[in-house]
């Protein structure tokens, strides 16, 4: 069953086509993950996906509620980690709430978490405030969720935490978008890669057809990370 | 016939409280209006964004003092309706209310504008109301940010408040220059300004209390 459905989605700003005729289907249990040099619409294609942004043309279908998890976090900051998880929860979904408490304290012992929630978000370090938002949107029970390059805001020595957080995810089956820079880690955690180059689908498939592919921007894409790297 | 020190600050103190009600009741009315006229400034309607643009600058951009004479006469000159002394203070309260919400306006716009969008987004997808988002995430937020200026204007309202000598309100500036005439003596005036002083230091240490209770996130 395909939980999201966006066909032929175009978005241009001033005059420049960001995205130009994208189609994609994200089935249940999948993890995509969408690669591609900066300003090739992969975080515009994100922000259409997650209705932050608005399509000038195509169409989107969902199945069920969906989460996001910024690239900066955007937690609450007056708010404690606790409450940051079980606000929505409780006034959104209007959810029972020792129910919600007890789900969002079994998601902070899961994030590694437990001893922080009564902690506030300035408090903690950004691969802990980053783990905290995943157990935000996790707490609102969603069907998919998206990551909008979730360790880029963060010191490399804090990636590798959140990164395994979502590989503990992918082996729960949870449905997942990520849009990320860091290719190791899609060539391991995603069933299904997209890469995308001026708006468009330049070439997609498993990670080992992606990877091995003879696309030109890929290669040179893929060459230059090497060199940077 | 001269009064004893005594008799002056019982006289006195009859203004004081007058004092300290608009003070009291111009922060009540003013604060929860302002941001009302905040909303109207930064409403997607163009009539009125334009509207309360104008009342922002007609009350931020003439003297307080005329505008509390308007408010007062205005009934009669405009309308012909009889006023009574009584009206004097209603008259002081509206004045010093809609000037001070135009004021409070500016700053809750100021405050709610310098919130980062990524706030709004993330409200957006935990799928908060517009009204939810606003009291729940930004307004507490806004708040802290204000803070400081809002302690500011509190500070010029305290001695704002003397303004109502215009109109001859029995507040505390008016009562000690009246009993200075009489007495011709400055020291109810020297009182009256000790009296603004204290006020002032007391407004100032609730404000810097209520700061600090506010740190309890950064």
């Amino acid at each position: 069953m395909s939980l999201l459905e966006m066909k032929h989605i175009k978005k241009s700003f001033d005059g420049f086509g960001v995205l130009e005729d994208i189609s994609l289907t994200v089935e249940e249990g999948e993890v995509l993950a969408i690669i591609g040099p900066s300003g090739s619409g992969k975080s515009t294609l994100l922000r259409c996906a997650t209705n932050l942004e608005a399509p000038d043309e195509g169409e989107i279908h969902y199945e069920g509620e969906y989460g996001l998890v910024f690239q900066n976090f955007n937690l609450f900051p007056h708010f404690s980690v606790i409450r940051n998880i079980t606000d929505a929860p409780i006034k959104v979904q209007k959810r029972n709430k020792d129910e919600v408490f007890a789900e969002a304290r079994a998601l902070l012992q899961k994030m590694g978490l437990q001893d922080k929630e009564n902690a506030y978000p300035y408090q903690l370090s950004g691969g802990q405030q980053q783990r905290v938002s995943i157990a935000r949107a996790l707490a609102m029970n969603p069907k998919i969720l998206f990551f909008d390059e979730p360790t880029s805001a963060l010191d490399p020595e804090l990636t590798g935490e959140i990164l395994k957080v979502i590989k503990d995810l992918a082996a729960e089956h949870m449905t997942m978008v990520i849009v990320t820079h860091e290719m190791n880690f899609a060539r391991n955690v995603a069933d299904h890669i997209i890469f995308m180059d001026k708006g468009v689908i330049a070439e997609q498939g498993t990670p080992d057809e992606v990877f091995g592919s003879d696309n030109t921007r890929m290669k040179e894409f893929l060459g230059k990370l090497s060199e940077e790297y | 016939m001269k009064i004893s020190i005594m008799a002056m600050i019982g006289q006195l103190s009859g203004g004081m409280l007058v004092t300290i009600e608009i003070f009291v009741a111009t922060l009540l009315f003013s604060l929860p209006l302002g941001l009302i006229v905040a909303f109207g400034r930064m409403s997607r309607i163009k009539v009125i964004q334009w509207i309360t643009k104008a009342y922002i600058s007609i009350m931020r951009g003439t003297p307080l003092m005329l505008q509390l004479m308007v408010v007062y006469f205005g009934p009669f000159y405009i309308f012909g309706i009889r006023i009574s002394t009584s009206y004097r203070l209603t008259a002081t309260l509206i004045a010093f209310a809609i000037n001070y919400a135009a004021y409070f306006a500016e700053i809750y716009r100021g405050g709610i504008e310098s919130m980062p969008v990524g706030q709004y987004e993330a409200a957006r997808l935990l799928g908060y109301s517009r009204v939810q988002t606003f009291f729940r995430i930004i307004f507490p937020q806004v708040i802290k940010r204000i803070m400081p200026s809002v302690t500011n204007e509190v500070i010029t309202l305290v001695k704002d408040t003397s303004l109502a000598f215009a109109i001859a309100v029995a507040e505390m500036f008016t009562t000690a220059k009246m009993i200075a005439s009489s007495q011709t003596s400055v020291i109810p005036l020297v009182a009256a300004g000790i009296f603004y002083y204290i006020f002032n230091l007391v407004v100032a240490v609730i404000m810097e209390g209520i700061e600090k209770k506010l740190n309890y996130y950064q």
